[in-house]
């Protein structure tokens, strides 16, 4: 921990975030990172990270590749915890709650912290069983709480029109922009309240990348969203709050609309002028 | 010019296209000869009726079904004591199936074809199937009923018909009651004797439990009694009709109907009289048990047995590989140990069967069996139950020799499982373990199909470890029956593979043995094509089922 101090360009977020909010409504933050540090056995991957994710909105963690943002964003949800060799020091609370406690189990914060990967993962089953297996995994088998939350789930993600006469059809008979959503369904079928993205666009065509943007932007009403972009432009487009992060390092923070107008530190400027990264 | 051949990749092709027509070869002759000589046994011979000179100059007749024929060049004949004429190049041989081994001693003999002085075939020559001394040759006579002749001449092969067909209705009665109810009593008085000396060994044997017992032997000797009189008119009934027919030498022979399996007239057989009969003797020879030290009659006890222990094999294989694969892949630290492990598996595959055998009998059979006996059937001593070899300790040992392809298929199928899909059960909020048993191994499943097609392909081939672990030449019961508790695991059984060994080189008679080998083998290509099929099947409903692996 000694070793964050001493850095000079050590960043503190949670201070810009109140001051660039000193007009609006008071922003109540729903996650916190202090200190956080994460080695890959002895190679260090996050430096010292401190921020603050408000509840509701879009954080969006941009940056180069390998610079730490998806290794950040993985352990928010502790996914992490199944990498060999990982050892993680510092906090990150979830409404004050350290999700690193001995006493927390893992389940039970995957349910609270949603998470959407980079490619379509929907398992090899039927639409339906798609959308129910988290519920299932809780014991919930009532025939009418699963048929509620398949409509409310994937009307959430926009997927309910396209599926809804086919629901029993195996999901790999869907497009890779239907998946993507579809995965996002299940993802929010339990009802978390932090929902992950881990660059959810990526691997689709423009169209579908429009349809996932939009999709976030509704779903921002219930959700507190974090989302890793290497596109700036789609930063720009869906978060309320930017990070860039740089070698393990996160370099600035703040409300997108400054960060992408007036960055306060160098890096950042080199990094979204395009001048490397 | 070579050298651009060469370049071009053609002779690789050529090389390619040949190791693989060699390969199809290979497989289409073994299964085309397997098939052209075990399934032709089945066919209605004609019979030939010769004229023969002996070597004495004595003109004799023969009677037989042609068998094979072998052409000698003389010089090598003359080397083995022929007599060859000059203008003679070849010696042509015939082997005829003649039968009647009750008078002659012997079902086959060679014949030379430039003795044969006339041959023909008479519509009326018959050929029975015997319960003992095998077939026998020659015409029909009379029919008697006791002593007295009710039928001669042209009548007789149609009396003959309705006697026959009532001596095998009787004959079949005989065997059910003989089998199927005195079996059950003596199975019952058994048991009985057993529960006695269990009580005895107990101490609590006293005049109560005495009464009791006695009551229900008396029960049991009533219902044997019943049967053994009614088993008694059966075979007067049986044993009242006979025929009388003559040999090729003119002898007489009277047969007593009761002995007799089938009686046909293969000459005045049309095609599809042929046919018909083809398909009815495949049919007995799938749905019988054996005669004659296995060289006559069906072998439906070695097709139970064969599959009665390729499924207890794979209900306890399976399994065993599974959890031993996914602890493997899913939980253990990857590291040396495992590796180790892995290693030792591997080598598993490689040791001979008739090691494992060696160990099923010295483990299995004698230390765990005998352990087995002493602790919950003190009662049976001195004879074994579980002490000696058996269905349970074949199918365990068979187990523990395929268990290491179940185990590497399964961990192959485990390790194509995407990261991708376990992350995304995680995220939902499932523990390791439901992540593995909703997600991960029905995506396995596939995989761990292909493990047993495998273990099934090897297990229901394997012969040598089961010679020392469970498989005799002729078991009197089948290891599932009417009798509590149904499923006999401590019984011996009987197997295709090890039929066709005792059927081809334990017979005291090879040559009449030897169709039945063939006829055996196929039928064991198609009982373990029929399981690959099974399995395949259900492999590929699964496949299609779960096929996000190929994407």
């Amino acid at each position: 921990m000694a070793s964050i101090e001493t850095r000079s360009h050590s960043f503190d977020a949670s201070s810009i975030l109140r001051s660039t909010h000193k007009h609006d409504d008071p922003v109540e933050p729903c996650l916190k990172v202090e200190n956080l540090n994460l080695y890959y056995g002895k190679k260090q991957a996050l430096h010292g990270i401190n921020m603050e994710m408000p509840k509701k909105k879009v954080t969006a963690f941009i940056g180069p590749s390998g610079c730490g943002k998806s290794t950040l964003l993985r352990c928010i949800n502790r996914m992490n915890d199944l990498v060999d060799g990982v050892t993680i020091d510092g906090k990150i609370l979830l409404h004050d709650e350290n999700i690193f406690d001995k006493s927390v189990n893992v389940a039970a914060l995957r349910r609270r912290v949603g998470m959407v990967f980079q490619k379509p993962n929907p398992f090899p089953k039927s639409i339906f069983e798609n959308v129910t297996y988290g519920l299932r995994i809780q014991g919930i088998n009532d025939k009418r709480i699963l048929e509620e939350t398949v409509e409310t789930s994937l009307r959430g993600a926009a997927l309910w029109d396209e599926v809804k006469d086919r629901l029993q059809d195996n999901a790999l008979g869907l497009s890779g922009g239907q998946q993507q959503r579809l995965v996002i369904a299940r993802a929010i079928a339990i009802a978390p309240e932090v929902l992950l993205l881990d660059e959810p666009a990526s691997a689709l065509d423009p169209i579908s990348t429009l349809k996932i943007e939009e999709l976030i932007n509704e779903l921002k009403e219930k959700f507190t969203i974090v989302i890793v972009t290497h596109n700036m432009q789609q930063a720009a487009r869906v978060s309320d709050y930017t990070a860039f992060m740089y070698m393990g390092e996160l370099i600035e923070m703040g409300a997108t609309s400054q960060l992408f107008t007036k960055p306060t530190k160098k890096q950042t400027e080199d990094y979204i002028t395009g001048r490397y990264g | 010019m070579i050298k651009t051949w060469f370049k071009s990749g053609s002779p690789w092709i050529w090389l390619n296209a040949a190791a693989v027509s060699t390969c199809l070869i290979m497989v289409i002759g073994i299964l085309g000869l397997i098939m052209a000589r075990g399934a032709g046994h089945f066919w209605a011979a004609p019979i030939v009726q010769l004229s023969y000179q002996e070597d004495d100059g004595q003109v004799k007749t023969i009677i037989g079904e042609h068998v094979d024929t072998t052409i000698t060049p003389a010089l090598m004949a003359k080397s083995t004591g022929f007599k060859m004429a000059d203008n003679e190049d070849v010696l042509v041989q015939y082997l005829m199936k003649t039968g009647n081994r009750d008078l002659t001693g012997a079902d086959f003999r060679w014949i030379q074809e430039r003795n044969i002085k006339a041959q023909s075939q008479p519509a009326d020559l018959i050929v029975i199937e015997r319960r003992e001394w095998g077939n026998f040759y020659g015409n029909l006579t009379a029919v008697k009923e006791g002593e007295n002749v009710i039928a001669t001449g042209e009548k007789a092969w149609d009396v003959l018909q309705e006697r026959l067909k009532i001596a095998l209705e009787l004959h079949e009665h005989i065997a059910h009651l003989e089998k199927k109810e005195i079996g059950a009593i003596n199975y019952g008085l058994d048991k009985l004797r057993l529960e006695q000396r269990a009580l005895e060994l107990k101490g609590k044997w006293n005049d109560q439990t005495a009464k009791e017992f006695a009551d229900k032997k008396a029960a049991y000797d009533v219902d044997y009694k019943k049967y053994q009189a009614q088993l008694g008119e059966l075979y007067q009934k049986v044993r009242r009709d006979s025929l009388v027919a003559t040999t090729e030498s003119g002898a007489e022979l009277v047969i007593p109907l009761s002995k007799i399996v089938d009686v046909s007239q293969p000459n005045k057989m049309g095609f599809f009289t042929k046919v018909g009969r083809y398909f009815a003797k495949l049919g007995e020879f799938l749905s019988e048990d054996p005669r004659e030290a296995n060289t006559e009659g069906g072998i439906f006890p070695a097709i139970f047995g064969t599959i009665m222990m390729v499924i207890m094999m794979s209900i306890i294989v399976t399994p065993f590989g599974v959890i031993a694969a996914v602890y493997l892949r899913e939980y253990a630290k990857q590291g040396f140990t495992t590796r180790l492990i892995r290693i030792a598996v591997n080598n598993l595959a490689g040791v001979p069967s008739i090691v494992y055998g060696v160990f099923g009998l010295g483990f299995f059979v004698y230390i765990l069996g005998g352990s087995i006996d002493k602790l919950f059937y003190p009662e049976s001593a001195p004879a074994p139950v579980f002490g000696t070899p058996g269905l349970m300790w074949a199918s365990i040992t068979l187990a523990l020799l395929t268990l290491p392809v179940v185990i590497v298929s399964t961990e192959e199928g485990l390790a194509r499982v995407p990261k991708a899909i376990r992350e995304g059960s995680l995220a939902l909020g499932a523990t390791k373990i439901e992540t593995l048993w909703k997600t991960v191994l029905p995506m396995a499943s596939p995989a761990m199909m292909t493990g047993l097609i495998l273990a099934v392909a090897r297990a229901a081939g394997e012969v040598a470890p089961l010679m020392l672990v469970g498989v005799v030449k002729l078991a009197p019961t089948l290891p599932l029956d009417g009798n509590y508790p149904f499923l006999h695991l401590d019984r011996k059984f009987m197997h295709l593979g090890f039929h066709i060994y005792d059927v081809g080189f334990q017979s005291p008679n090879v040559e009449a043995a030897r169709p039945l080998v063939y006829a055996t083998s196929l039928l064991l290509v198609v009982v373990i094509i029929g399981l690959n099929l099974a399995a395949i099947l259900i492999r590929n409903h699964l496949r299609e089922k779960y096929r996000a692996l190929e994407g």
